[in-house]
């Protein structure tokens, strides 16, 4: 069983939870952008959670699969359809053996997962399967993926197996995409960063009252703030130190920039904002040009929304579970 | 600062900490991090620790180690810390001393040249300077396996190239201002480039992946073209 790559979309890549530990040599953490929207992909098709899923950006691949598949599509609203049945997200479907999945554009939202039941058998390195594509390390040496790949789909488990079937079919039941994937204007929460006080006090001000926009020139590694120059006081001389997805740093630029999923391990840009854990995947789903605003937060506060959404996912997956065990 | 050098305690986000023991790069401040970072990471196994020059990073699962809504949210893991970082019973594992073969100059070392001339001093007297000193793995970053090494003679400090290469060949070793290191895969670089080790710094297949860890010791040592090709097939294997 597998995947053929026809058309490789934008920025299309295998991701799951990162890699985790093996930072102090110098290996960063990559993995998914929006991780409820691959845990709740996952769990759609039925597989145990942390299997690795394509992480599309923009806009999705066309792929062929071999055999039947049970595939389901969380993140970004994307145009999905096989010959002429268009395809929900945020639901299983069954495709037949030989169904071209054709992801087009998004109306709404920056990243799309697609997951497979069975998942992508790819080989982990380093504990993982996601794809780091700065250090080359991964499943397909680290790239993204290309026309002509050949994904291989893991063994399905009876329960899920799919019957046959000649036109796609979606579950009569689907999630509802609101708390996972919502209101785009909402202001994004902000915890002051270290040097946050080392910014000119129209800077201090600018960050969180202005609208600022996502630049083109955002990618994994980091979201780029476009709209508003920010000043430091002075310049500082800083010595690098780990970084973290999340952290707002600024550049000589001026333009403030907030680390993703592929931050570097190390830099040495002054740090004037962290994200909220929970709001980073809002952000990774801003399309360029997008507003963004912020307002402040604390750090009592977004542990406790960090909490209530773990709870909140945590009760949905195993209300997936059991319809699927039911079915 | 608090008393008897303990950490300052940054907290970043929800997930992590910053321990600071200085703000400089300094050979002594950076000795402390790496004997705290694997003090920490001994008695605190499910934390990742990253240490850099003066600090280390503390990545942690806030739901399993911060008590959400309490008075005191972190005072757990803050416990934890100072505990381990007291603990003199903790056993910490000998700093080891990695010897690197590095064949100097020519077409490996293009910049060799360059040094001397800056440094004004004959190539042959940068070899000598540059395998005579003792140097430490401040960080590794950049890339997988990149290590930061401190320990550079001044003498030979060089600032980075005003037009960075597109491709730095892997096992090159280079300077960098006052620092050296060594590419451990073909990588974009501006550093200045004295010679190559036909050693593999980084492999998949090793456990742990990194020739170099962080806190090891590291010395140069200069080898000839015979040397470099023999150790090139063989794969080394005296570091």
């Amino acid at each position: 069983m597998n995947a053929s790559v026809l058309r490789p979309g934008l920025l299309t890549s295998l991701q799951d939870g990162g890699r985790q530990g093996y930072a102090a040599l110098g290996v960063g953490r990559a993995g998914v952008m929006d991780g409820p929207a691959w845990r709740l992909a996952n769990a759609l098709v039925g597989n145990a959670g942390d299997e690795a899923v394509l992480e599309f950006t923009l806009t999705g691949p066309t792929l062929r699969f071999s055999r039947p598949a049970i595939i389901a599509l969380t993140g970004a609203t994307v145009d999905a359809r096989v010959d002429q049945h268009a395809l929900p997200g945020w639901t299983r479907c069954v495709l037949p053996a030989g169904s071209v999945l054709q992801l087009g554009g998004m109306r709404h939202g920056c990243r799309g997962y697609l997951a497979v039941h069975g998942g992508f058998a790819v080989a982990a390195v380093l504990g993982s399967r996601s794809t780091d594509m700065h250090a080359r390390l991964g499943p397909l040496d680290g790239r993204m993926l290309r026309a002509g790949d050949v994904l291989a789909i893991g063994e399905q488990k009876a329960p899920s197996s799919p019957r046959t079937t000649d036109t796609p079919r979606v579950s009569r039941w689907g999630l509802d995409p609101r708390p996972w994937f919502d209101d785009m204007a909402r202001p994004l929460a902000l915890l002051r960063g270290h040097h946050y006080a080392q910014l000119d006090a129209a800077s201090q001000r600018t960050l969180f009252d202005a609208s600022f926009h996502v630049s083109k020139d955002s990618n994994r590694t980091a979201s780029r703030l476009d709209g508003h120059r920010l000043a430091l006081r002075q310049p500082l001389e800083l010595i690098s130190e780990a970084t973290l997805p999340g952290t707002m740093q600024l550049p000589p630029s001026g333009q403030p920039i907030v680390l993703q999923a592929e931050a570097p391990v190390t830099g040495g840009y002054p740090r004037i904002g962290q994200l909220a854990a929970v709001d980073l995947p809002r952000l990774a789903q801003r399309r360029p040009g997008d507003a963004v605003c912020f307002r402040e937060t604390t750090l009592d506060e977004s542990l406790q929304r960090l909490a209530r959404r773990q709870e909140r996912l945590q009760r949905l997956l195993c209300r997936i579970e059991e319809r699927l065990e039911s079915a | 600062m608090a008393l008897n050098g303990a950490p300052s305690i940054e907290v970043l986000s929800e997930e992590a900490w910053l321990l600071r023991f200085g703000d400089t790069i300094d050979a002594a401040v950076n000795a402390r991090v790496h004997a705290a970072s694997r003090r920490l990471q001994a008695a605190l196994p499910g934390i990742e620790c990253v240490p850099a020059y003066a600090s280390v990073l503390l990545r942690f699962d806030p739901l399993q180690w911060i008590d959400i809504g309490a008075a005191t949210p972190g005072q757990r893991l803050h416990d934890a810390v100072r505990a381990s970082l007291r603990d003199a019973a903790v056993v910490v594992e000998d700093v080891r001393v990695a010897t690197i073969p590095v064949l100097y100059g020519g077409e490996h070392g293009p910049d060799l040249h360059d040094v001397a001339s800056h440094a004004g001093m004959s190539e042959a007297e940068v070899i000598t300077r540059h395998t005579a000193a003792d140097y430490r793995v401040a960080m590794l970053g950049f890339a997988p396996g990149f290590p930061y090494l401190l320990g550079l003679d001044p003498a030979l400090a060089m600032p980075r190239r005003a037009d960075p290469r597109l491709a730095v060949a892997a096992g090159s070793v280079a300077i960098g201002g006052l620092q050296t290191g060594i590419y451990p895969q073909a990588l974009p670089g501006g550093w200045q480039l004295i010679g190559r080790t036909p050693l593999a710094l980084f492999e998949l297949a090793s456990t742990p992946p990194s020739l170099l860890q962080p806190g090891d010791r590291v010395r140069f040592r200069a080898i000839d073209a015979r040397e470099y090709e023999r150790l090139a097939t063989t794969g080394g294997g005296d570091a």
